[in-house]
């Protein structure tokens, strides 16, 4: 069994290494799925049918901590792949670990491809940025949070369908009008600590750690700051409506977002990426909206908090190799790629250009909503909307879900969840910061 | 006369057992002295930088009231799912062993879940009670039973049982239908004409028998209940909700392999070990005295 298969990969690396005699071969792993899936291969075939010089190989390796896992142990034996996709979360620990990436800029520089980091949305460009200025990763899939709500469930439950709630006390009114029309699941949220915890305390301009969430040159001291009066309000509030069947919890990551595409919940908040899939699999009349605030929050909404992805340039490899890597990040930069992109996937423009190249085309206009993310992230940016980089924070977001499943089961209050929250992820900081070599 | 054999050779039984002690220590020793060493030091992801902190990791778990409380979680997790493992398992195995016409088509319909890898068993039974499209969820709903196992605790640590032990039930049939096939047919014949009812028949002849089986899958159902299902539980309720599902060795995985603490991990994995170290003396040092060979 095993002989066979290592038969058959022996097969495949000789055909594939056959080809590479031609061309030079650059391994991508990511971890997009489904329709995202497809838009990277289209990628990988442009560029690779755009010159003769070298060929970008794109494959799957799991979910995003998988795929990284994955890499690692690839690094570790010496087979690392030349281009890693790594989730925002992931960001504190691919910085940390120095000599194990090359900053994006020094790949760019040395092939001599002209690079303008400038040329990036902030709240993306900053996120990937080292305190020094260096540009780190190259921003690629970036997403926000934004709001999707059922046109068609907000119409039978006598609803305004073209006018999405805008604030939290509509969004709870417009939850319970949806429970008494007889929807089942008026509302659910996916990646909830990203959601309910990190967007909501960038969009209400409150801080969620310390040391500028962690963005500050001293950001490996951060601590937690979510328990906040405003924060707890809040999760109180979600609890009520979770015990009058408003709110539906359907798990972990992403897993609610099939039951909005199913038409089963009507309202969810979760990735802008989410939106490709809304598009080809929704049967019913959708809107895409910002998040909701509390208005009686001063600064509130500042902007939502970056997620999604940035692609890192793994060390060790030949020059030839990181010149083909900085060729295909200059196709990757051209404006019309990075519209085309962001209107395929709902994932952010990352360069302002995109966003005017894609205004102009008036795909917004015909696709109401689709600027939402963008209008959401290049609002004023301040010290607690920046952006959440802190260490350990896998670990961190899996606390999230585990105390914040309590108050939605009852059996914690929202102060509780939170404190509990602050105290065992501060405990992690505290060891990120003592294994943090500045 | 002499019955036993005797080998005169002073290597020969070294060389023949050579090629075992190598897998052992290639695989086992080996790696296993790895994750003490790892518990010992804090190291940044991709190995760049190792630091060593003692007790440092050890000190830290166990400053974790909710890594204690794994403990009592992983204990009713697997005595649950060895349970219910081996008594559903020799049940079948029973009337597989009476079946005369198409006993191989059962078996072998028994025998598949082995085949199945634990994250799609996961995926399988989650897809069956999902709270949104399950068909089992569906049924439950019709006759007034409101199941979500994203919300309770107790519905998601029976979700991963079953599907735990739906999985080990092939490898425990397995031994037990050839456990009963060994037994002597005279043994039980003889019983029938003394004018055993069946029940006395498996009671007093064929379950003592079987005890050496079971006291070994006994072992064996423990160990995989330990160290096995944590593809099922990341497919299925991936520890929660809450922590209620998060048994030792699910937080080993989710701490090494997706977020990275190497350390802390591999503290939690030397533990781990110990604990079914001494899980495996207890078990051959008092519940071996109850078994006939």
């Amino acid at each position: 069994m095993h002989f066979k298969r290592l038969v058959i990969a022996a097969g495949i690396a000789a055909t594939t290494s056959l080809s590479a005699h031609a061309v030079t071969e650059i391994q991508w792993w990511h971890s997009m799925t489904a329709v995202n899936n497809e838009w990277v291969n289209d990628l990988a075939k442009e560029f690779n049918d755009s010159q003769k010089e070298y060929k970008v190989v794109p494959t799957f390796k799991g979910v995003y901590d998988e795929s990284m896992t994955a890499a690692i142990a690839a690094f570790r034996s010496g087979n690392a792949p030349h281009i890693l996709q790594v989730f925002e979360v992931g960001t504190a620990t691919m910085m940390a670990s120095k000599g194990a990436t090359v900053p994006v800029g020094k790949v760019m520089s040395d092939a001599g491809v002209s690079f303008d980091p400038k040329a990036y949305i902030p709240a993306v460009a900053g996120y990937y940025t080292a305190p020094n200025g260096q540009m780190l990763s190259f921003p690629f899939n970036s997403s926000t949070t934004i709001f999707y709500y059922n046109k068609d469930a907000f119409k039978k439950a006598g609803l305004d369908a073209e006018k999405a709630p805008t604030t939290w006390p509509e969004v709870f009114a417009a939850a319970k009008k949806l429970k008494e029309s007889g929807h089942s699941c008026p509302m659910t949220l996916a990646w909830q600590g990203w959601t309910q915890l990190e967007s909501f305390s960038t969009w209400h301009n409150v801080e969620f750690a310390s040391e500028q969430n962690g963005l500050s040159a001293n950001g490996y001291k951060a601590r937690l700051k979510l328990n906040s009066p405003l924060h707890v309000k809040h999760i109180d509030n979600l609890a009520a409506a979770a015990k009058a069947g408003e709110f539906v919890y359907k798990g972990r990551a992403s897993t609610a977002q099939a039951s909005f595409t199913a038409g089963e919940c009507a309202m969810i908040q979760t990735s802008s990426g989410f939106y490709g899939d809304v598009a080809k699999n929704a049967k019913f009349a959708y809107g895409l909206a910002p998040l909701p605030y509390y208005p009686d929050v001063k600064g509130a909404p500042q902007n939502t908090v970056i997620g999604g992805a940035s692609l890192w340039v793994m060390s060790g490899k030949k020059a030839e190799e990181y010149k083909g890597v900085a060729k295909f990040f200059e196709f990757l930069s051209q404006t019309k790629v990075q519209a085309a992109s962001h209107q395929r996937t709902g994932y952010l423009p990352v360069t302002m250009a995109a966003y005017d190249l894609t205004e102009k085309s008036g795909f917004y206009q015909k696709n109401p909503g689709t600027d939402t993310a963008v209008t959401q992230m290049i609002r004023k940016v301040t010290d607690n909307s920046r952006g959440i980089r802190l260490g350990n924070y896998v670990q961190i977001r899996t606390i999230e879900d585990e105390e914040l499943e309590q108050v939605w089961a009852g059996k914690k209050t929202g102060k509780e969840a939170l404190d509990s929250i602050v105290s065992r992820g501060n405990e992690l900081l505290a060891r990120f910061e003592k294994s943090y070599k500045p | 006369m002499e019955k036993r054999v005797l080998f005169r050779s002073k290597w020969l039984p070294w060389v023949l057992i050579a090629p075992q002690l190598l897998v052992i220590g290639i695989f086992f020793f080996w790696p296993a002295g790895q994750a003490v060493l790892q518990s010992f030091q804090m190291e940044d992801a991709f190995g760049m930088s190792t630091e060593w902190v003692g007790l440092d990791n050890f000190r830290n778990l166990f400053a974790d009231p909710t890594y204690l409380n794994s403990f009592k979680r992983t204990a009713m997790f697997s005595v649950l799912v060895a349970g219910a493992g081996i008594a559903i398992s020799l049940v079948l195995a029973i009337f597989a062993d009476r079946i005369v016409r198409f006993a191989m088509v059962y078996k072998t319909l028994l025998i598949v879940p082995y085949a199945v890898a634990p994250v799609i068993a996961g995926v399988l039974w989650v897809f069956l009670f999902s709270p949104s499209i399950g068909v089992v969820t569906y049924y439950l709903g019709k006759l007034g039973y409101n199941w979500n196992h994203m919300m309770n605790d107790n519905q998601a640590m029976a979700l991963i049982v079953m599907a735990s032990v739906w999985k080990q039930i092939s490898y425990n049939f397995l031994f037990f239908l050839a456990g009963l096939q060994s037994i002597p047919k005279a043994l039980i014949e003889a019983a029938s004409i003394d004018g055993a009812s069946p029940w006395r028949r498996f009671w007093n002849i064929q379950l003592p028998l079987l005890s050496p089986t079971t006291f070994f899958l006994l072992v064996i159902n423990i160990v995989y209940a330990f160290f096995d299902t944590f593809g099922i539980i990341d497919a299925a309720t991936q520890g929660g909700p809450g922590q209620s599902t998060s048994i030792l060795v699910y937080k080993v995985y989710q701490d090494g392999f997706k977020a990275l603490d190497l350390g802390g991990s591999a503290a939690q994995s030397v533990i781990l070990m110990l604990i079914v170290i001494v899980l495996t003396v207890v078990q051959f040092r008092y519940v071996e005295k109850k078994v006939q060979y």
